[in-house]
């Protein structure tokens, strides 16, 4: 659902839900799967709604995946860094 | 709905209660549903109120260790509750997730567990009908929680107690009231309270309310109110802190004194017992050392996100017990306080309604008296 | 000094934030810096050091010109902590501050003798059908991904709202040759009315020529006007945007739908710090209560830029070197004499940069039915609570959001309120015919960012620094 304005080089290698995808430096766990085609990163407790990410600036809290298996990990905050795990609702609540 | 202050015109009713805590309401719930017509006065939204802020545990374990009565109340209450959790949720709609599985306290050295154990049989040999406990060791409570950490020598396992969602609770004894025909007059702060040859004027800031009877609930409130009907009550706050993580999948079928996994799934790690008036904050240096504790019981915690901490005071008296009195001087004038509203909840709702109600007053509550305190009733 | 310890500590990086670090180390105080981010420049000056030059174009001059404050900002010599969140402030009896702050897997307790908190805004709630539906983002995160990552929707997109941010967003898109679907405008048309009363001070500003610009280059999309109701839908995610316009609905496919009705003050760390708020009726937000040199109503805590009320980055800019000189002051910093033409220059600048201001905030105050929606509508999107929800409860006798919060969970959830606590004092006054101040915000508690149980555990002593 997004895309590059500019060719950049994408020599960042992560996994997302077990399956390889590339970033470059400088983006976020969020733009990394938002640019993969990813719009959808968790359900919600309550009513097992399916959310993706909101605000883009760790305000609303809906973007929450886990991150090398640590939970709850906020994905427009975080930098990618190169061989993460990045667990998105699909795969995390089991 | 019945919120709306007819404060110009003032308001009769049979009994008032003032505060719209977990305890006023328990009590407002029983006088309702025993068909009397009751008023419940409260505060506006930012006051002292435990019953937003306390850790939801029905606990028995450990209660009155210096006061086989209180132990034996709380036991009460704990038998009560499922029948109170019942009807409850009948008369509302509301669930409460009210759970009573059984209790536990997990000890971190041998010498922790050797002196809770010891307090234990003190008091079941001083009062064997207070209820059973057992002790056990690391491998008797990791058999009940399998992420124990391996820090926990062992710890105590009492039968009676629970836990509910007090939220739920809170919001459920407030619907009930209504469903029942109680009035609630929020904003209604209790500027003076005056005897009447018929009952009580109860002057509040959004006017005048006359009851024949009145409940002084009113948590530390009651401090300020008890003198105005002849009645005292030695209450200070006592501050405990508790902190809440992200909700995690279920993990821990057992509530601890300490630590407690809601039904949303959220994990209550808590308290402390700090003496600093009415400072309703937090401090790191507390919550590092609750979160430490914590960390060593299940060392799952350590990865939980905590999503909020808050400082709530308890209402304690200064023997740390439930004070229930009536007014010699101006009958028909009763108060209730305590700092386990929830536990006594079913009490509340039950036999301390009745003797309000019925004016039948049971020995049983003597001894909660305040009349206890020989050096304030004096002083009053 | 420990390493940890500073005179100044400072939260955010923007034009606020900046500018007092550089006052602050220029008048000989040891300054840290605390930012989320990475590189400095706040949201709105977001990798201006680091951009592209194809990109710069598309943002703007305006965002250009930020990148001298950041080049000054970067060599100042304070101590620069990226990638940290500060989650708690506590005042400590002995006077000063103890903060909590957190990066990664660490966490820990830095002290200070005063701070200042430069936190900026952030973007209205707009409760709407079906806003929680993937696909649907703030236009200022559609704007970050576009400042981080050089990206823009791919699909259908349609960005709907009120205020300024919106039609730079349109600008900017239109620059780089995205053309949206819809721009739906949800400006009130009555409230040009109200805002011609400050026209004048608007038109002797540089807004002017900057917002006709921008209304200029929108214009190379579809534009409907007066928009009065707005609606998302969708099977697991965004597939359609409904806009009412008078008695008529159109309807439009698409896969982004980006929304925005203006900016307001962070305020949850000042809260939870125990800073006074108040109601600002013409803004529609809670803003802290300071003094003319930003100082709130706890002693020694700051506040500039636009968390102490909206006011833009060229006053943010102002507002911070002010509060630097005030606390400079306050440290009992030598050369006082010498700040004092530093300091009626910067009050200048501040006015001058206020103007205008008055007429945005009329023209873009956002629609009732936007910020206090029909009771299916969610409101509470953390805890799923909706402004029906919330109506019931003031019914029954709920006080203020305090108690709806016990009663219902909204403000509850991991963004303690950021996306709900307007919305739920705003229906709660509505509902209950009081003023929303008198209502008041919840109450908002330490952790206001994410810390975990093991990192709250190392924080035993002040410097400990945490384990994992």
């Amino acid at each position: 659902m997004f895309r590059r304005l500019l060719d950049v080089p994408t020599t960042i290698r992560v996994t997302v839900n077990g399956r390889d995808v590339l970033a470059a430096s400088g983006d976020s766990v969020a733009a990394t799967l938002l640019l993969a085609g990813h719009s959808v990163f968790r359900r919600t407790l309550r009513s097992r709604q399916l959310r993706g990410p909101f605000c883009g600036m760790g305000v609303c809290f809906e973007c929450l995946v886990t991150i090398d298996g640590q939970s709850g990990q906020q994905a427009c905050m975080v930098p990618v860094k190169d061989g993460m795990a990045i667990l998105t609702a699909e795969n995390a609540d089991g | 709905m019945t919120t709306s202050a007819k404060s110009s015109a003032g308001e009769d009713c049979d009994i008032a209660v003032i505060g719209g805590g977990v305890v006023g309401m328990a009590v407002a719930y029983g006088l309702a549903r025993a068909g009397q017509a009751v008023t419940v006065v409260d505060e506006g939204d930012v006051a002292h109120r435990a019953s937003r802020g306390n850790f939801a545990l029905i606990w028995v374990q450990g209660k009155g260790l210096d006061m086989p009565d209180y132990a034996r109340w709380s036991l009460q209450s704990s038998n009560l509750w499922r029948d109170f959790a019942h009807d409850l949720s009948n008369e509302t709609g509301l669930g409460l997730a009210y759970a009573r599985n059984g209790g536990l306290t997990a000890c971190l050295s041998e010498d922790e567990l050797a002196t809770r154990a010891g307090e234990l049989r003190r008091l079941h040999n001083s009062a064997p009908d207070c209820g059973t406990f057992e002790v056990l060791d690391h491998r008797g409570m990791k058999e009940l929680l399998p992420d124990l950490g391996t820090s926990v020598a062992g710890g105590t396992f009492c039968p009676h107690d629970g836990h509910v969602n007090s939220l739920k609770l809170f919001s459920a004894l407030h619907q009930a009231v209504l469903v029942h025909g109680a009035a609630y007059r929020p904003n209604a702060d209790v500027t003076d309270i005056t005897p009447r040859c018929d009952g009580f004027a109860i002057h509040t800031v959004r006017g005048e309310i006359r009851a024949r009877k009145v409940v002084l609930a009113a948590g530390l409130g009651n401090a300020r109110l008890a003198p105005m009907v002849g009645l005292v009550a030695p209450v200070r706050p006592q501050r405990g802190q508790i902190m809440v993580t992200e909700k995690l999948q279920p993990f821990l079928r057992y509530p601890l004194g300490t630590i407690r996994q809601t039904d949303e799934g959220g994990v209550m790690i808590g308290d402390s017992k700090e003496e600093v008036g009415y400072d309703t904050g937090t401090a790191h240096e507390v919550l590092a050392a609750i979160a430490a504790r914590a960390v060593r019981v299940f060392p799952l915690l350590e990865r939980a996100q905590v999503i909020r901490s808050w400082g709530a005071l308890r209402v304690m008296s200064s023997d740390g017990y439930p004070i229930y009195d009536r007014s010699v001087q101006c009958p028909g004038a009763y108060l209730v306080t305590c700092h386990s509203g929830v536990t006594l909840a079913a009490n509340h709702a039950t036999v301390v309604a009745a003797a309000i109600a019925g004016d039948q007053w049971p020995t049983a509550l003597d001894v909660f008296s305040a009349a206890r305190f020989a050096d304030v009733s004096q002083a009053a | 000094m420990g390493e940890g310890n500073c005179d100044l500590l400072i939260v955010g990086a923007g034009p606020a934030g900046m500018r007092a670090a550089i006052a602050a180390r220029d008048g000989g105080l040891s300054v840290t810096v605390v930012n989320e981010g990475m590189r400095p420049g706040g949201q709105i000056y977001r990798g201006v050091q680091t951009m592209p030059h194809p990109l710069v174009s598309v943002l703007g001059a305006e965002y250009a010109a930020g990148r001298a404050l950041a080049d000054a900002f970067s060599a100042c010599a304070m101590r620069y902590l990226s990638h940290t969140a500060v989650f708690m402030i506590e005042k400590r009896d002995t006077g000063g501050f103890e903060i909590g702050v957190s990066s990664g897997t660490t966490a820990r307790m830095i002290t200070a003798r005063a701070v200042l908190i430069a936190t900026g805004a952030l973007e209205r709630p707009f409760p709407i059908q079906g806003w929680t539906l993937p696909g649907v983002m703030t236009a200022g995160g559609a704007q970050t991904m576009l400042k981080a990552s050089g990206a823009v929707p791919s699909g259908p997109t349609v960005l709907a709202g009120t205020g300024p941010l919106l039609y730079l967003l349109a600008a900017q898109y239109a620059r780089a040759g995205i053309k949206l679907v819809a721009l739906l405008d949800t400006t009130p048309t009555a409230n040009w009315r109200a805002a011609l009363t400050a026209l004048p001070g608007f038109l002797v500003s540089r807004n002017v020529r900057k917002g006709l610009r921008l209304l200029r280059e929108a214009s190379a999309h579809p534009i409907l006007r007066n928009v009065g109701g707005l609606a998302a839908s969708g099977d697991g995610r965004l597939e359609q945007v409904a806009a009412q316009v008078g008695g008529r609905e159109h309807r439009f496919v698409a896969q982004t739908l980006l929304l925005h009705q203006g900016v307001v003050p962070q305020v949850n760390l000042a809260l939870a710090a125990g800073a006074a708020h108040h109601w600002n009726e013409t803004r529609l937000a809670f803003e802290p209560r300071v003094t003319a040199d930003g100082e709130s109503t706890v002693a020694g805590l700051f506040i500039a830029g636009d968390s102490a009320g909206i006011a833009g980055a060229d006053a943010a800019e102002h507002r911070g070197l002010v509060a630097a000189l005030a606390i400079l002051d306050r440290l009992e910093a030598p050369d006082r004499e010498k700040r004092e033409r530093v300091r009626s220059q910067a009050r200048a600048a501040l006015a001058k940069a206020m103007r205008g201001r008055a007429f945005l905030d009329r023209l873009y105050r956002p629609a009732p039915q936007f910020r206090m929606p029909a009771d299916d509508v969610m409101v509470c999107r953390c805890e799923e609570v909706t402004a029906g929800e919330i109506r019931a409860l003031t019914a029954r006798g709920a006080q203020g959001p305090n108690q709806a919060k016990a009663f219902s969970r909204a403000g509850m959830g991991p963004c303690q309120g950021r996306g709900c606590a307007l919305s739920v004092t705003e229906i709660m006054a509505h509902a209950s015919g009081r003023d929303p101040g008198d209502i008041g915000h919840m109450r908002i508690r330490a952790p206001v960012k994410p810390v975990t149980v093991g990192q709250m555990a190392a924080l035993s002593a002040s410097e400990a620094y945490g384990r994992k």
